[in-house]
C-alpha cells in the first residue's frame, strides 16, 4: 500500500460529547447549601457513677421555656407568644439595668486562640484578645444566664425550630449590639477571626436541651 | 434597487464555531466541580423548617445525615402512616441509629471524627417525641454535635 501522510483526528464531534456530559452534569447537579442551628447535647451521665447531684444554678441565672403538646409557651411561669419572648430573652441575656431577679455577671478575660500557637512549644493555646485586654483590664461582664428549653413530647417539630430560631436570634442581636460597641460593626460584617471569637466569648450561646423528663410516660 | 442587490452581493462571514467546544467545555466543568451527587434517595417525605438564623454547614463530608417524616404514598401500606427514621437508604428505627453512627465514624479518618456532626433532616410535621428518642440515642453514641437541618427564610 502507498504510504499515506498521517491523517488529523476528526475532532468536531467533541463538542457533542461534551454537550452530552453537560446536559447529564446540569440534570443531575444539587445545589442546595445545607444550613442549621448547630447545637451541642450534653454527654450522657455515667450509670457508674452515683448520682451526683444536679450543679445548683441561681434562679435568677435560668430562664425557663416551656411548649407544651399544643405548641404554647411558658415562659418562667408565664404565657407568652413568640415575638414578647424574644424581647424577654434580651432582656434576659444583656441584664441591661442590672436588676436583682436577672442573670448575674462574671467578670472574666476574653480568651480566644493564639494566632502564634505552635505545637509542642510553650506558647499558650489561648490569649487573650487585645482590644478587650486594653478596654477591660478587669474583665468583660460576661451573663451567667441559662436558657432552658423544655417540651413535651407532643410538642410539633416545627414549633421547636421557631422557638429555636428566636432564642439564636435573640443571641444574634446581643452579639450584634456588643460587637457594634466594641468593633464598630455588626457581628457578621466581622473580618477577622479573632474579633468573631471575641464577641462569641463575651456572648456566649447558652440554650440547654433539657433531659426529657417524661421518659416511657404517656 | 441596484444598489441594494449590489450592497447584498457582499457575503457575511460565517461565525466561527471553533471555540464552541471550548466554551462547552469550561461550563461542563464547572458543573462536575460544583454538583454534589444525591447519594440517597428519599422514602418518606421531609419538608424542613424554615429559620432565618440558620448557618451553613462547615463541611458536608463531616455530615451523617438522619431524616425523619412519614412515608411516601407507595411506602404507606407496608410502612403505615405514622413518622419514621430513614438512614441511607432504608427504613430504620431508634435503636439503630447507634450502629449507624458507628459505621459512620470508620468511614472518617480518626483526626476528623470529633468534628463530625449529625445532621437532623426532620419534617416540620413531626412531633417531638420521636426527635427525643433521637437525640438520647445520639447522646449514647456519644455523637454530641448536631445540627437541626433548615430551610432559609424571613420569619
Amino acid at each position: 500500500m502507498a504510504r499515506r501522510g498521517l491523517q488529523e483526528i476528526n475532532a468536531s464531534s467533541t463538542a457533542d460529547i461534551a454537550f452530552l456530559l453537560l446536559i447529564f452534569f446540569l440534570v443531575t447537579t444539587t445545589m442546595n447549601v445545607d444550613t442549621g442551628l448547630a447545637r451541642v447535647l450534653p454527654p450522657m451521665p455515667d450509670p457508674n457513677q452515683k448520682q451526683q447531684e444536679d450543679i445548683k444554678i441561681k434562679k435568677r441565672n435560668i430562664f425557663v421555656v416551656l411548649i407544651n403538646k399544643s405548641d404554647r409557651l411558658l415562659v418562667n411561669g408565664q404565657d407568652m407568644d413568640l415575638t414578647q419572648l424574644k424581647i424577654k430573652a434580651k432582656e434576659f441575656i444583656t441584664n441591661p439595668n442590672r436588676l436583682e431577679d436577672l442573670p448575674e455577671f462574671e467578670f472574666k478575660p476574653i480568651l480566644i486562640a493564639n494566632p502564634d500557637y505552635v505545637l509542642g512549644t510553650d506558647s499558650p493555646q489561648k490569649i487573650e484578645h487585645p482590644h478587650f485586654r486594653r478596654k477591660y483590664p478587669n474583665g468583660y461582664p460576661v451573663s451567667k444566664g441559662v436558657i432552658s428549653l423544655q417540651n413535651d413530647r407532643g410538642t410539633s417539630y416545627k414549633r421547636y425550630i421557631e422557638v429555636q430560631n428566636v432564642l439564636v436570634a435573640a443571641y444574634n442581636e446581643v452579639r450584634d449590639e456588643v460587637s457594634i460597641q466594641e468593633f464598630g460593626v455588626p457581628f457578621n460584617r466581622l473580618v477577622n477571626k479573632e474579633d468573631m471569637d471575641a464577641i462569641r466569648a463575651a456572648v456566649p450561646q447558652k440554650i440547654s436541651e433539657a433531659e426529657p423528663k417524661n421518659i416511657g410516660g404517656k | 434597487m441596484a444598489k441594494f442587490s449590489k450592497r447584498n452581493k457582499k457575503s457575511v462571514p460565517g461565525i466561527s464555531t471553533a471555540s464552541l467546544p471550548d466554551i462547552v467545555f469550561m461550563l461542563l466543568f464547572f458543573f462536575m466541580v460544583s454538583t454534589s451527587m444525591r447519594e440517597t434517595e428519599l422514602k418518606i417525605k421531609v419538608t424542613v423548617p424554615v429559620a432565618s438564623q440558620g448557618t451553613k454547614l462547615e463541611r458536608k463530608s463531616l455530615a451523617s445525615n438522619i431524616y425523619v417524616g412519614i412515608p411516601l404514598g407507595k411506602y404507606q401500606s407496608l410502612f403505615g402512616t405514622e413518622p419514621r427514621i430513614q438512614l441511607n437508604d432504608a427504613f430504620a428505627s431508634v435503636r439503630d441509629i447507634p450502629a449507624y453512627i458507628a459505621s459512620e465514624r470508620e468511614a472518617r479518618s480518626e483526626s476528623e471524627r470529633p468534628l463530625m456532626t449529625a445532621v437532623l433532616k426532620i419534617d416540620q410535621d413531626v412531633k417531638m417525641g420521636i426527635v427525643t428518642d433521637i437525640k438520647q440515642e445520639l447522646r449514647k453514641a456519644n455523637a454530641l454535635k448536631i445540627s437541626y437541618n433548615t430551610r432559609k427564610g424571613v420569619d
